[in-house]
């Protein structure tokens, strides 16, 4: 009962035109529940609904039929009895007459004809039946546009469902078409009209058909349509592309060969358009209706096709932008527009499809012949007018066009060209005997024709192209009786020996450029096909090479050369030619390994460099020779300069190494990781300066030092875990076995400290050269390890690097600050005895005395690591009066430790931060601060130096900074997402407080440096929302870093940061309280006379503040003009230019006159 | 007044291609006729919606330049004889000289010889600088000054 009377109030809501549209929808989702669900039978529905469906009331009737026909298509997915679809599209049917409730009818019939053949379909009957009453009753024009597209929809599900039930309503139902989408202009519409016209094609193949009569007629409703003029001003809102139609479009003209008789003659017409994309389009349209209309109706039509595609061609070419050195060089360097690639397309298109005809008309072509004919006057490069080159330029795409596209047009064109152009170029065919007349060498050393050598070269490239198009597969389609191969093979060897003179001797960069590509070509055949003997092959080889070592003067040449030789080391990789891979490896490959280990001097080691690591790139089995070959000769330079002091020339080992670590490490890494490789060098590294007991070199190489430890740590990185396992151990074993390790007992050790501390310090001092080398390297591999890789004997190894770090060794900071971070938190992972947990190691590192090289006692406490107990980590270094570097590489030392916890989002971090900060606030102690109460009796008067605590300071740069030597992604560091920003907003509150109450000068400035140095490496929408308490520390520490010059990139970035804020939406509101501060500080930066960058961008923050509201900023006009006005004097162009936009923002907020 | 435009059909040039200077941290930043000539080419003509550049109005080269001694010269063409415009054009370039340069440098503004009937009288009611202040006096004036200066039209 409930629900009858539910039903009833919902129909009742559809029905009724005054309810809402939302209430329409909430009745109409009711209904369909309560079908789906089996509450109510459609045919109930129907019952019930019996009294709108039939009343004499045109609105309600109209709207009944329409929630009916909603109902419907919402259950589109239930099975329904077959009587009751039949009685349901009988009575949509005969709705269709019913012209005042047709939109109802509609969606009532295209809902049951797109049923699906398991939930119930309209029987074929049904199906005639409703085509029929469409055809008789509608007039689909005289409809509004959502009628229209239901009726189209309709029409589109009959073609494609009930092919068979409409099909013999024939000559009725084109006619029928035709009248429905005649003239129709609405884009939806339009789509399906297209699709329409598509459909029927393919439902009349016949040609005695219906359509086949009417074909005339229906393209004249639909060549009306083309080009598709589209100027809808949204494309988006309708979801349709003047692209879609046009493809739509396309697919409709291309639909049946019975529109080629009205669609060539259209297209060719549209073709002489003066609109560039009717032009596109009709080209675009002709290759696709080629393909469809077949070869034989479109053999009429050839002649003015290839004339319309000659003329579009040479119209549309532009003048050349490219020179002779650029990579993307194609042909002469002429710019193809869409036009020319279309145009190239169908030419492709109708080669393939008729050869003989397009070649015959393309070899009798007048102007082509003229060409040929007059190519004597194309003699070089640099005479050729514009003209010329452009017409060259075509022809050699048509040929090349041409013979790429088959075998048979290949040999065709050959036949017709190659013999004349080679005749052109004074080359001869070759005797039967194999000899040429004496006169050839005289010919060959004369200068070749350029158009000639143009031309032929795009030949060969495009048989070339055509061959390695092949590949294996069709090996045979290719046969050593085609003509082009035998043609070719009698000339090559002509053509090799005439494009390496000109190489040699040409002084013309368009010369040398296609000499040097014609040789790259003859090279890369594929072996069944190539037409040179093995033998030629490496004269070709060998010609690049003595360019490659002798004349590296000339540059272009030079480059090439190297280019040619890259391209032919790959192509024969690729194509596995087994013989050629090993003459290439003997000629190019060894002979360039051999000239790094040389010390031949005549060619620059930059270039030597270039060219191996550009042949290594060409494959990886020349890779792997030339890896070996780079190493050696790391290697031998290494051992000579362990071995004498004599060193001739670090840079060449230097060089070498930044070569191996640049180039040809992560090429290795990239085509596939070969560990053993990988593995080999640092292990050779290692096991060189194992074999080296003493180290006779005096001289610090800092460079060498530090090339070397960058290809130890590449290559480590790279390695996987167990070849890293590898060369730690390699490393441990060395290191062990060094004079300073291990450091007498570390268990004395703190206690020596605390007697003495100095004592450390002159150890250290002591180390030699080599030890240090060892120290540093070993730094490197721990740096670079990733977090699974075991460090054996851990505890001494940080022992280590912190005594070290004392000396102010980096390195062992920054493999400290890796080692903490990559850490396992438990123990249990797989680790060799003495191994300890990241808990064990923090406590190893926080509680030892190695810091405490002061006689003072503790400083400091930190409760954090220790409730209570005494932090005897941090009784940091404060006491050696009169050797502040100790405190400061600590410092130092603990920032990278520091970092290396921040990257993993370890507690610890805040620990360290804290010792930072009493650095910063020591020389105002009495400031109660909570971390040292014990201690401070012992502390007494402490008298730090201002440089330790400012490198206290700079420690926050390290800790916010991104590293390019450690603790990044390349070398596995563990970093936790946003620990910037984590830090940031821990920090801001501890640090605000601080500054604002502080009163001692120094601190407060040591505290706004700590402060500039988080800021400027936070991103910005952390600190824009943040902005309004910010922006008064920001300009407190513009105003104390304005004043020592060494401070300018800190306050460069510093004022980055406040030029985010200020250009920022949200940031300006935050400013406008301080507005007038911004403007005294930014007009003060104006005349910074250390940094053009600071001048430039604080001229750029005032021109962002004139945008703050009027009212806030007009009392400050005349401050700002007037500062600006001195920088309209600037000696740095830069900023004047800033300069006069910023009087112009300024000024123009006053006067009226001067907005528009 | 003359009615209607006193050059109805003026000869349209291309603007050439502005080339980005290269940027040298080390070069020397002296003021140069290029880039004088960078800040007065967009300035509208006051006839036609075409800058002074594309008239043909001014080039690089009827710019010089003095920074040690603070001259600029600058020489300009207008397109007819006795173009009444000239003195407006001349009018321009001073006030945005003004604007983008200090007031150290003392500007001399001509029109280049021959180009004008009037040639003396124009050159001397351009460099006399009572007159100049008189004329931006003139919110007439004024306003078709800052019109040609400020224009987006082009």
């Amino acid at each position: 009962m409930a629900e009858s009377s539910r039903l009833g109030q919902s129909i009742d809501s559809f029905v009724d035109a005054s309810c809402s549209l939302t209430q329409q929808a909430a009745s109409l989702d009711t209904i369909t529940s309560l079908v789906k669900n089996d509450v109510l039978s459609v045919e109930g529905l129907v019952r019930e609904m019996e009294m709108y469906l039939t009343t004499t009331d045109n609105i309600i009737r109209a709207r009944g039929i329409l929630l009916l026909g909603e109902v419907l298509a919402r259950l589109v997915s239930k099975p329904l009895e077959n009587a009751t679809i039949h009685s349901l599209i009988g009575f949509f049917t005969d709705r269709l007459a019913d012209w005042k409730c047709l939109r109802g009818a509609l969606v009532g019939c295209l809902a049951l004809m797109r049923r699906k053949r398991d939930a119930g379909m309209v029987t074929d009957t049904d199906a005639k039946a409703v085509a029929h009453s469409f055809l008789q009753n509608l007039q689909v024009q005289s409809l509004g546009q959502h009628d229209r597209k239901l009726c189209f929809e309709l029409l589109e599900c009959l073609l494609e469902c009930y092919p068979d039930s409409v099909a013999p309503l024939g000559d009725e139902l084109v006619y029928g078409i035709c009248e429905a989408v005649d003239s129709e202009k609405d884009p939806q519409c339009l789509m399906l009209t297209f699709r329409i016209i598509e459909v029927l094609a393919r439902l009349f193949p016949d040609q005695s058909g219906p359509l086949a009569s009417f074909a005339g007629d229906l393209f004249e409703i639909l060549g009306c349509y083309f080009p598709i003029h589209f100027t809808h001003p949204k494309a988006e809102d309708l979801g349709i592309k003047r692209d879609d139609l046009s493809e739509a479009l396309t697919l409709a003209f291309s639909s049946t060969p019975f529109f080629e008789p009205f669609a060539i003659p259209l297209l060719l017409e549209k073709l002489s358009s003066s609109l560039p994309f009717a032009k596109v389009d009709s080209l675009k349209y002709l290759s696709g209706c080629t393909l469809k209309y077949g070869a034989e109706r479109m053999l009429k039509h050839a002649g003015a096709i290839w004339l319309a595609i000659k003329d579009a061609i040479y119209n549309s070419i532009q003048e050349p932008a490219l020179s002779f050195t650029s990579e993307s060089l194609v042909g002469l360097g002429f710019q193809e527009n869409e036009i020319a690639k279309e145009a190239l397309t169908l030419l492709q298109r109708v080669i393939v499809q008729n050869d003989s005809l397009y070649l015959s008309l393309i070899v009798k072509d007048e102007d082509i012949n003229m060409i040929l004919n007059t190519i004597t006057i194309y003699e070089s490069y640099n005479d050729i007018y514009l003209q010329g080159k452009l017409k060259l330029h075509v022809v050699g795409r048509f040929l090349s066009i041409s013979a790429r596209s088959s075998i048979a047009s290949c040999n065709r064109v050959f036949e017709s060209y190659f013999p004349r152009l080679m005749e052109i170029l004074g080359l001869p065919v070759k005797n039967l005997s194999g000899d040429h007349s004496p006169i050839v060498s005289s010919l060959i050393s004369k200068r070749l024709n350029f158009g000639a050598l143009y031309l032929c070269i795009e030949l060969l490239a495009s048989y070339r192209d055509l061959t390695a198009g092949f590949k294996e597969i069709a090996s045979k389609s290719i046969s050593a009786s085609e003509t082009c191969y035998s043609m070719l093979q009698s000339y090559s060897n002509l053509l090799t020996k005439a494009f390496c003179s000109t190489l040699a001797t040409s002084p013309q960069d368009a010369d040398i450029y296609f000499a040097a590509k014609g040789l790259q070509i003859l090279a890369t055949f594929p072996g069944y096909v190539s037409p040179m003997l093995t033998s030629e092959f490496e004269s070709i080889l060998i010609t690049f090479m003595s360019i490659i070592t002798l004349h590296f003067k000339k540059t272009l040449l030079w480059k090439l050369s190297l280019k040619a030789l890259v391209n032919i080391g790959s192509f024969i990789d690729e194509y596995h030619e087994s013989e050629k891979v090993s003459s290439y490896m003997g000629v190019v490959v060894e002979k360039i390994v051999s000239l790094v280990s040389l010390d031949d001097f005549t060619m620059p080691f930059p270039l030597k460099l270039e060219a191996i690591s550009g042949i290594g790139t060409s494959g990886l089995s020349y890779m792997l020779k030339i890896v070996q070959g780079l190493e050696e000769a790391i290697y031998t330079n290494l051992s000579e300069f362990y071995a004498h002091e004599n060193m001739k020339s670090p840079d060449i080992t230097v060089r070498l190494l930044e070569c191996y670590s640049n180039k040809v490490l992560p090429w290795i890494h990239e085509n596939g990781s070969f560990d053993e490789v990988l593995l080999r060098f640092p292990v050779n590294v290692w096991s060189q300066i194992e074999s080296h007991v003493d180290f006779s070199i005096q001289v610090q190489e800092m460079e060498l030092l530090d090339a070397t430890m960058t290809a130890m740590r590449h290559a480590v990185a790279f390695c996987s875990v167990e070849s890293q396992n590898k060369i730690i151990q390699k490393a441990y074993s060395v290191l062990s076995s060094s004079t300073f390790f291990p450091l007498k007992e570390f268990t004395s050790l703190t206690i020596q400290f605390q007697l003495g501390g100095l004592q450390l310090a002159q150890k250290i001092d002591n180390l030699s050269y080599r030890d240090e080398w060892i120290l540093s390297l070993f730094a490197s591999v721990v740096i670079a390890a990733r977090p699974q890789t075991p460090i054996p004997n851990l505890k001494e190894i940080l022992q280590l690097f912190m005594t070290t770090i004392l000396k102010g060794s980096v390195p062992a900071a920054q493999a400290l600050g890796s080692i903490v971070n990559k850490l396992g938190k438990e123990s249990n992972e797989l680790k060799i005895s003495s191994d300890c947990a990241l808990e064990e190691a923090l406590e190893t590192i926080f509680r030892t005395k190695l810091w405490n090289s002061h006689d003072n006692g503790a400083v400091m406490k930190c409760s954090g690591i220790n409730n209570g107990s005494e932090m005897s980590f941090a009784d940091s270094c404060l006491g050696v009066v009169n050797n502040n570097l100790p405190q400061i590489h600590a410092i130092t030392g603990l920032s990278w430790i520091g970092k290396g916890l921040l990257l993993r989002g370890h507690e610890k971090v805040k620990d360290v931060t804290m010792i930072f900060l009493e650095f910063l606030l020591e020389n105002n102690k009495s400031d109660a601060f909570p971390l040292k109460q014990n201690s401070l009796e012992s502390s007494c008067e402490l008298d730090l130096h201002p440089s330790v605590i400012k490198s206290a300071a700079d420690a926050f740069r390290i800790l916010m900074s991104d590293s390019e030597v450690c603790l990044n992604r390349k070398f596995h560091a563990v970093i936790r997402p946003l620990y910037k920003q984590r830090f940031f907003s821990t920090m801001m509150p501890i640090l605000q407080p601080l500054i604002m109450k502080n009163d001692s000068s120094l601190s407060r400035s040591m505290l706004c440096r700590a402060f500039a140095h988080i800021i400027s490496d936070t991103p910005l929408t952390p600190i824009l929302s943040e902005a309004k308490k910010l922006i008064p520390i920001i300009l407190d520490c513009l105003s104390m870093l304005n004043k020592d010059i060494q401070d300018k990139d800190i306050l460069y970035s510093l004022l980055l940061v406040l030029s985010g804020i200020l250009t920022d939406k949200k940031g300006q509101e935050a400013v406008i309280e301080n507005a007038h501060h911004v403007v005294n500080n930014l007009t003060k930066l104006i005349v910074y006379p250390h940094m053009m960058l600071v001048r430039e961008t604080a001229i750029q923050c005032l021109v962002a503040m004139s945008e703050l509201p009027h009212a806030r900023i007009y009392p400050m006009r005349i401050q700002v003009l007037r500062a600006i006005s001195n920088a309209l004097n600037d000696p740095k162009r830069a900023v004047r230019q800033e300069a006069v936009r910023c009087r112009q923002a300024w000024a123009s907020i006053a006067s009226r006159s001067l907005h528009f | 007044m003359t009615l209607g435009l006193i050059n109805a059909n003026p000869v349209v040039h291309a603007k050439k291609e502005r080339v980005a200077r290269t940027e040298d941290p080390h070069g020397d930043d002296a003021v140069d006729p290029l880039e004088i000539y960078d800040f007065v080419r967009d300035i509208r003509d006051p006839e036609h919606p075409y800058s002074l550049e594309q008239l043909s109005v001014l080039s690089e080269e009827s710019i010089t330049v003095d920074e040690k001694l603070g001259r600029i010269l600058i020489t300009f063409t207008p397109t007819i004889q006795h173009c009444s415009m000239a003195t407006v054009i001349g009018l321009c370039l001073r006030v945005k000289l003004q604007h983008c340069f200090p007031p150290h440098y003392k500007v001399d503004i001509k029109v280049s010889p021959g180009s004008h009937a009037n040639e003396e009288s124009v050159n001397k009611q351009l460099n006399d600088k009572e007159r100049v202040a008189a004329a931006l006096e003139n919110p007439n004036l004024r306003q078709l000054v800052d019109e040609c200066l400020y224009s987006n039209e082009l």
